[in-house]
């Protein structure tokens, strides 16, 4: 089996690149895939909290990459999907362990064995971003409609393409409907045409997101949530599937439904 | 879909695009408004000596097609005399 690996990155920090790898991952697993997923951000490990794994590691990426333990011992198993896995950072040891090499063959072990690896990039530009695109195969980057988050994203976007590992696809994160519908927000079409990459993601605001959070179980598991099922939409896009980018109820949405309901 | 709307709307959402459409074009191409005055400035000179063109309805802009940017120039020819 060759898999393939996506690196999941933002530039700005706090637009929910965890959120969004771990959710991809449930959701690629619900459809039966086998996912591992590496955490990225060495020194601020938080991924594992996320899938509510906190209490069961053992050994870390760079325990791997330093030869103290095997690659299957740094693997936590996901309590509710069989084929899930977790390669957790290292929340104290020295970050300029991990080099892009390191990675490229770490991944190429995992890809022999699993369809799918998401690296969780760290926010910045700095080396933990370099290590986490140099094994990808495809890059995603995160993006809330904000300027401050765009801008970064547009910058990185760059940066990708530099490294020739574009082009990227687009996510963008936390659309909060209300706001589009009254113009105080960006909507899906400015932020895509502003930084002209595809789309593959749109993921409403959700507050169940922060509250499946507190749980330690991602929204994904939840298909009936706005957010939950924006996820398993980019899973089924990341697939190869046609699904239309109709996550976000717009007005014009509004009045299809009342169409189609009457029609 | 109300006729009320469009003037009550603050639209903020026009103006953020707007404002990051700018900082964009800047931070791809690593030039500042500055800059881009002086490359108008000489481009003006050379095509100067040459021609005769107003400089004030001169327009250089960097404009972007996709994720490319280009550098456009808009210069109309003053007085064209004919011999």
């Amino acid at each position: 089996m060759t898999g393939k690996t996506i690196t999941i990155t933002s530039g700005k920090g706090g637009v929910g690149k965890t959120t969004v790898t771990v959710n991809l991952a449930v959701g690629l697993g619900l459809r039966g895939k086998k996912v591992v997923c590496i955490d990225g951000d060495i020194g601020l490990r938080n991924m594992d909290v996320i899938l509510g794994l906190e209490n069961r590691i053992v050994y870390d990426i760079v325990d791997v990459v330093e030869g103290r333990c095997r690659l299957k011992q740094a693997m936590i198993r996901d309590k509710r999907l069989p084929d899930l896995f977790l390669v957790p950072a290292s929340q104290t040891r020295d970050k300029n362990s991990i080099t892009p090499e390191a990675m490229i063959r770490l991944c190429e072990e995992i890809k022999s064995e699993f369809d799918y690896v998401l690296i969780d990039s760290p926010a910045g530009i700095e080396q933990g971003f370099k290590n986490a695109i140099a094994p990808a195969d495809q890059i995603f980057v995160v993006t809330n409609p904000e300027v401050s988050a765009v801008r970064d994203a547009d910058r990185i976007i760059g940066l990708i393409e530099a490294e020739e590992k574009g082009p990227a696809s687009l996510i963008i994160n936390r659309i909060n409907s209300a706001m589009v519908n009254r113009g105080d927000m960006l909507t899906q079409n400015d932020v895509n045409e502003l930084l002209a990459i595809d789309l593959i993601g749109l993921i409403p605001e959700d507050e169940n997101v922060i509250i499946s959070t507190n749980k330690g179980s991602p929204i994904a598991f939840e298909g009936k949530s706005k957010a939950g099922r924006a996820f398993l939409n980019l899973a089924a896009r990341v697939e190869g599937d046609m699904i239309p980018f109709n996550e976000i109820e717009g007005k014009d949405n509004f009045l299809e439904k009342v169409r189609k309901l009457f029609g | 879909m109300g006729f009320w709307n469009k003037e009550n709307q603050s639209r903020s959402s026009t103006t953020a695009k707007e404002r990051l459409k700018f900082v964009l074009v800047h931070d791809r191409t690593d030039l500042s408004l500055e800059k881009l005055d002086q490359i108008k400035n000489e481009i003006l000179e050379v095509i100067s000596r040459h021609i005769d063109i107003d400089p004030e309805s001169v327009v250089i802009d960097i404009q972007h097609d996709g994720r490319e940017q280009k550098l456009i120039a808009d210069i109309p020819i003053k007085n064209p005399r004919r011999k």
